[in-house]
Order: C-alpha cells, then sequence, then structure tokens
C-alpha cells in the first residue's frame, strides 16, 4: 500500500513514442495535458476535455483512449503512442497520406485525434465498410464535416491491410 | 480539479483498507467518469485510490453462466464472442455504448456506478437533491427532457445513463462485492435504489466496498434477446428510450420473458409487470401492446420528457416483434 500524506507530485515514467520520459507530475494532471504542458507534444489538441469530441485521441499501450479522461498518474511504466510518433514530414504513415490523398480535413484540428482513432480502429477490426467505419470513428467529431473523406481515407488503408 | 492525493490498489484488500482509512477517498478505474466529474467540481474527493492495476479483468465462461471481472473493459466483453451468442441484448447495450475510445476505458464495474448525466447533477451552481441533499430538484419544473418517467420522486427525476445495466437487471444479473467483512452477491435489481427521499443514495455499495464482478446466468431467454437503444443520434449518445427483451416460447406460447428499460426510470429498470403481461400468451402483436402498456403503466411525465411514456411503449412493442420475426 503506497499512500502520500498529502496532495503532492508523483514520479512517473511514461515510454512515449518509443522514448522513456520521466516527470513529477500532480495527481490531478490528464494524460493530455502532461503530453502537452509538460512534454510540449502537442499534435495531441484539447477539444472539449470531457471525453465528447475526441480530439485528444492517443493509443496507450496500442489501444486508442481520449487522454483527457485519464490522469498522468495511472499511467507509469506505459507505452502512449502520439501522432509525433506516427510519421513525419518525408515519411508519412499511410493513414497520414489517405487523408492527404482523400482531403479529410478543412481546418485540420481534429485529425491528430482522427488519426490516432483511425490507428487504433485498424489494430481492432477487420474487413470495415463504410457503416461500420462511422460507426467505429463515431467518437470523433469533425465540426467542418470532413467526414464523408474521413471514410474514404480509413477504407483506402484498410483495403490494403486486409490485402496485405 | 481539486488537488487530492493518489494511492495504486495493488490488490482488493488494498483498495478496501485505503477506502475504510480515507472517509473521503474514491475509486478511480476507467476514469471516464470520475475525471469527467472531478474536473465539474461534482466529486471532490482527499484521495483518489487507483485500481486500475488490481488483475481483476477475466471474462469467465461457466455451463450454467458466464462471469466478467469488474475490471474488465467494456469493449472486451462487447466483443467477447461466447457473450454475443449468450447474451445479445448484453453485447448489442455494450456495442451501443458510448465511443470506441470510451468503451476501451471504461471498466464493467465503472459502468454500473456511473452518474447521471442530469444537466443539474453536473451544475454546482443550481440546486440538485443527488448532489447535494436537502438542496432541491432543479429537473422538476426546469429542463427534463432527458429525464425519468419511473421510479422518480419528488426529490429527484433523474435517469440512469447506463445501456449495460439495462441489458443485466433484465437477464438477472448479480454483482460481486468485497469490502471489510465477508464477500457477498447482490442481484443487480436489488443493488440499485429508486431516489425517494434520499437521491444521493443510489446503490446498496459502502463507502468501504467495491464491486468485484457480475454474474450472469444463462437462461433461454437471454440467449434469444436483443437491446434497442433510440437516441437523438445514430451513435456515441445516451439512451432517450432503451429496451432490453428476451423471449423463449414453447407450443406457441411464451414460456419466459425478460424486459429491461433505460433512459426512462431512475435506476435500471425491471419491467417485471410486462413480463407478467407476455408469459403463457400467444407471441403476437396484442399481446405485445398489452405487455408494452403495462411496462409505462406507472410512468409520469415532467412536461419536456412526456414523449418518452408512448415512445417506450412502441420501443418494447417493436423488440418483442424483432425476437419473433422470421429472419
Amino acid at each position: 500500500m503506497k499512500m502520500q500524506a498529502a496532495p503532492t507530485t508523483v514520479e512517473i515514467r511514461l515510454v512515449v513514442n518509443g522514448a522513456e520520459r520521466r516527470m513529477s507530475v500532480e495527481p490531478n494532471v490528464t494524460l493530455l495535458d502532461a503530453l502537452r504542458d509538460r512534454l510540449h507534444l502537442t499534435g495531441t489538441k484539447k477539444g472539449c476535455d470531457q471525453g465528447a469530441c475526441g480530439a485528444c485521441t492517443v493509443l496507450v499501450n496500442g489501444r486508442r483512449v481520449n487522454a483527457c479522461l485519464t490522469l498522468a498518474v495511472m499511467h507509469d511504466g506505459d507505452e502512449i503512442a502520439t501522432i509525433e510518433g506516427l510519421g513525419s514530414v518525408d515519411n508519412l504513415h499511410p493513414l497520414q497520406a489517405a487523408f492527404l490523398k482523400h482531403d479529410g480535413y478543412q481546418c485540420g484540428y481534429c485529425t491528430p485525434g482522427q488519426i490516432m482513432s483511425a490507428a487504433g480502429l485498424l489494430r481492432e477490426k477487420r474487413d470495415l465498410t463504410r457503416e461500420s467505419v462511422r460507426e467505429q470513428m463515431s467518437g470523433n467529431i469533425c465540426r467542418c464535416g470532413a467526414y464523408p473523406n474521413i471514410v474514404d481515407a480509413i477504407l483506402d488503408v484498410a483495403g490494403a491491410n486486409d490485402k496485405a | 480539479m481539486k488537488p487530492f492525493a493518489y494511492a495504486r490498489a495493488r490488490n482488493i484488500e488494498d483498495a478496501v483498507g485505503l477506502l475504510r482509512d480515507n472517509p473521503h477517498a474514491m475509486c478511480i478505474a476507467g476514469g471516464t467518469t470520475v475525471v469527467d466529474l472531478l474536473k465539474e467540481g461534482v466529486f471532490q474527493p482527499d484521495l483518489l485510490v487507483d485500481v486500475s492495476r488490481v488483475a481483476q479483468d477475466a471474462i469467465a465462461v461457466f455451463d450454467d453462466r458466464i462471469e466478467f471481472g469488474a475490471l474488465a473493459r467494456m469493449n472486451d466483453v462487447a466483443d467477447h464472442a461466447q457473450v454475443a451468442a449468450a447474451f445479445p441484448a448484453v453485447a448489442q447495450a455494450l456495442a451501443a455504448s458510448a465511443s470506441p475510445q470510451l468503451r476501451n476505458m471504461a471498466t464493467i464495474g465503472g459502468n454500473l456506478l456511473q452518474r447521471t448525466r442530469c444537466v443539474y447533477f453536473r451544475d454546482l451552481l443550481t440546486p440538485c437533491n443527488k448532489r447535494v441533499r436537502g438542496s432541491g430538484c432543479s429537473a422538476i419544473g426546469g429542463w427534463n427532457r432527458q429525464h425519468a418517467v419511473l421510479g422518480t420522486s419528488d426529490h429527484c427525476i433523474a435517469a440512469h445513463p447506463s445501456d449495460l445495466a439495462v441489458a443485466l437487471v433484465a437477464f438477472d444479473a448479480h454483482v460481486q462485492i468485497a469490502g471489510a467483512g465477508a464477500a457477498r452477491a447482490v442481484l443487480l435489481t436489488d443493488f440499485y435504489s429508486e431516489p425517494g427521499e434520499t437521491p444521493d443514495v443510489e446503490n446498496t455499495l459502502a463507502h468501504d466496498e467495491v464491486i468485484t464482478g457480475v454474474v450472469l446466468p444463462r437462461s433461454a431467454a437471454a440467449g434469444h434477446s436483443a437491446y434497442l437503444k433510440l437516441r437523438d443520434r445514430a451513435s456515441f449518445e445516451f439512451a432517450l428510450v432503451s429496451v432490453a427483451a428476451g423471449l423463449s416460447i414453447a407450443d406457441g406460447l411464451i414460456a419466459h420473458a425478460r424486459i429491461g428499460l433505460g433512459g426512462v426510470a431512475t435506476k435500471p429498470w425491471r419491467a417485471y409487470d410486462a413480463e407478467g403481461a407476455l408469459i403463457g400468451q400467444p407471441a403476437n402483436e396484442r399481446t405485445f401492446k398489452a405487455a408494452a402498456e403495462a411496462a409505462l403503466a406507472g410512468a409520469r411525465g415532467y412536461g419536456h420528457n412526456d414523449f418518452k411514456i408512448p415512445l417506450a411503449q412502441r420501443a418494447v412493442e417493436r423488440v418483442l416483434t424483432s425476437l419473433v420475426a422470421p429472419t
């Protein structure tokens, strides 16, 4: 049983995009704020900050989650994947290339969350259809309404995966 | 978020001990309700007990039942082939819950303990008997389109938000509980309480107790069941009305019937009167209509939510009809 007598900071170790990151956080710091404000990984966006929009989607140990609804202190030792680790300008991840090809955004604010959510989805399900992608991506809101193109981009990559 | 201390429980005994020693402690597992309500200021614990690493997430299949650990994630149960085969309504209720991200985080135990989506419960500037006993109910006479029509009182009309719990109460699930004393199991229907004069008390879980699992007994009606969820958008939305129903039919007559209602009641609602209207009757439109009327017989609308009464009746009829439709 480990217990702090009073609110204080806790030492944690995260493995973010493959790199070990140690930090000292107050228990009330969300994983989202730790990524953005402590590690300066601002690719992960804060939209609603209450789990309704999906802009903060990251992978924790390979599963997509809302980083705004979990506390950094709960993730000691966990592997976190953010948009910064997915690809680079010179070497785009297939989902990033597909979002470009299909114009899967307008303002781009929700895009990191859309792409990380899609990356999680491609690990979870196979044999995706237009209908099932729409259902499985319902945790990610696009205020610009780029949904048809987002679905096209994901189906493009999913089809390539199925053939592989 | 108000500052709080943090402790990680290694096992159930650890969690129970931390709760017992700290009257202002609370558990966190998936975090999807707790972090949300910490931000809103609705929850203001001194100590957060993190149970997310406790090994209590197994899904165990037996000849007569399926058991889920309290820390099984919603998606893990929703995607379990034997759950979908033996309890279609349970798998469908889970798949219709929240979003994929939230289902990856949220646990079965946490789902059963999630708090109402009543806007006044979440708003510290308005009276709410569920948040502060005796402060008043802002929903009665206020904006109550989302609220309950069954099990209400003059003190609270907040609807219970869980889909999963509706399917579980319909099929006689028990919830397993551990605490300082002996472990106990409670029929889920009896675990929850109606608001009455104490809407802040929602269930029989003591401060120093935790849910450890759910036991779901197999039955013919559970094996032939379905979940219908009606909501304002097609996905990622709480229910306005939901129905979990199961039937078994022998010699042309209904032998067993199970009906649970969601979105319309202050607790996951078991519609025993509707089941009584089905047993021994032929499975036809007239029987289903009578059952639907029985299910909502005691309902009371509060203005904006009056529409839920006829909507729920039609939903009951529709699910029952789907269960006997040729496939």
